[in-house]
């Protein structure tokens, strides 16, 4: 279980808690917080669940897996900063976890 | 004016099931798709990928699975329109008059929306400025490479449509081409000749800049690129082309008067109807209690719509059930003995 802050693009935040397993994409998704789509459910073929991760924690997360960059590419404004949530797996280890979304996803 | 029993739209493999079905009970169909082929998210997302939960189809890739539902309708002959997209619906008496961006018209009862998430759109620059040029001198597809000859373009993304146009037209237009990051997802081959290209000076390669800007007064004049750590440039520039990949977008289906359930259109589940009598929504843009977005539950989706589609295409007639091994009927229409 892991507590993660959903920062909206106009600052307004959402903690909530998140269990084990599920990724912060569906973290978001189960607690209808707005800001992700996940379009494609998580199958890493679309790039609607784009968030910022601040560098301590972007340094923290598990690396990211072939294609995820490729999906980037495709998102709305990315930065070397940006992961799609639907890859982030929530761990114990990411209690205290801070996202921010873009201003939009598509 | 095109008269039919049912206008599907999305020619994915919920819309090619649903086809089939409506073959198979004898109505016939005009299938509509905004992409230029057939097959829907399965092509356009993941052709290669293998699919591990199609009954009775231990694995099979996005593509195999098209070709064989392609397969599967050949017998009824129906007709496809791609590259074009449904942009209105109105209903007259008890038909629906369908009109499509093209300028195509159907007169039809029934419309099944198998939609998938909408429809694929280019993913759009996301400064303003560039929308006052969205169409003349900012595209995001090229229709007539002609346009370019001695121009300057300056061109977006890392995938081969920015990488082979990059290519293509730095043989007779001034090519700068800009990626968010130094690695490209663009075929090997294509990376290597672009940076054989850039080298040589033939196109100017700017790696970790995004677009910041487009000015110009009337027209185009000059695109400012931007570092992440601030840095900016400016580039002169005819053409701004962006290639950054499609993404999904409800589109018109939001102004048909349908009930929405944020991006999705809820059903019963006895024959997938919205709240609009005639237009029935299969597939991964309808919901209800327990729906899974699974290509399975989009083929029991489109076979119940199929009879949902009897009732008002044959309003006269009893729709009766029959087996694809035992009907005689079912047989002549597949065109099997």
């Amino acid at each position: 279980m892991a507590k993660i802050k959903y920062i909206e693009h106009n600052g307004k935040e959402h903690i909530v808690e998140v269990q084990n397993g599920l990724t912060v994409m569906e973290g978001a998704v189960q607690n209808d917080i707005p800001g992700i789509d996940a379009d494609c459910g998580g199958s890493m073929s679309c790039a609607t669940c784009h968030v910022y991760v601040k560098e301590d924690w972007y340094n923290k997360l598990p690396k990211k897996e072939m294609g995820e960059d490729d999906m980037l590419d495709q998102a709305y404004e990315p930065n070397s900063k940006s992961r799609l949530s639907c890859q982030i797996m929530v761990s114990d280890d990411l209690d205290g976890l801070t996202v921010h979304m873009p201003e939009k996803q598509v | 004016m095109i008269k039919t029993d049912v206008v599907i739209i999305g020619a994915g493999p919920t819309g090619l099931f649903c086809a089939h079905q409506l073959g198979i009970i004898g109505l016939k169909c005009e299938i509509v798709d905004n992409l230029d082929k057939i097959g829907g998210q399965c092509i356009e997302l993941y052709p290669d990928k293998p699919i591990y939960d199609i009954p009775a189809v231990p694995k099979c890739t996005g593509e195999e699975l098209t070709n064989n539902l392609i397969e599967q309708i050949k017998p009824f002959k129906f007709n496809f329109h791609l590259n074009d997209r449904v942009q209105e619906l109105t209903n007259e008496n008890d038909n629906w008059i369908v009109k499509t961006t093209s300028g195509k018209k159907f007169l039809t009862p029934n419309v099944v929306i198998a939609g998938g998430v909408g429809s694929f759109e280019p993913r759009k620059f996301p400064t303003k400025s560039a929308e006052k040029f969205d169409g003349t001198s900012v595209l995001y597809s090229i229709k007539d490479k002609t346009i370019f000859k001695d121009k300057s373009v300056v061109i977006f993304g890392g995938g081969d449509s920015a990488l082979d146009w990059a290519i293509e037209l730095s043989n007779t237009s001034k090519v700068s081409l800009i990626h968010r990051r130094d690695e490209f997802r663009g075929v090997p081959a294509s990376v290597k000749k672009i940076k054989e290209l850039s080298e040589k000076n033939i196109i100017k390669l700017f790696t970790k800049y995004s677009i910041k800007d487009v000015k110009g007064n009337g027209s185009l004049e000059e695109v400012e690129i931007k570092s992440e750590d601030g840095e900016s440039k400016i580039l002169k520039a005819d053409y701004v082309l962006g290639f950054f990949g499609l993404i999904m977008q409800l589109g018109p289906i939001a102004e048909w008067g349908l009930n929405l359930d944020k991006k999705v259109i809820p059903v019963n589940t006895e024959n997938f109807e919205t709240n609009k009598k005639g237009i029935f929504a299969i597939g991964d843009i309808c919901t209800y209690p327990g729906k899974l977005k699974l290509i399975l539950s989009g083929f029991h989706e489109g076979a119940l719509a199929a009879r949902g589609c009897f009732k008002y295409a044959r309003p006269n007639e009893k729709y009766r059930f029959e087996f694809t091994t035992a009907s005689s009927t079912i047989k002549d229409r597949l065109g099997v003995k």
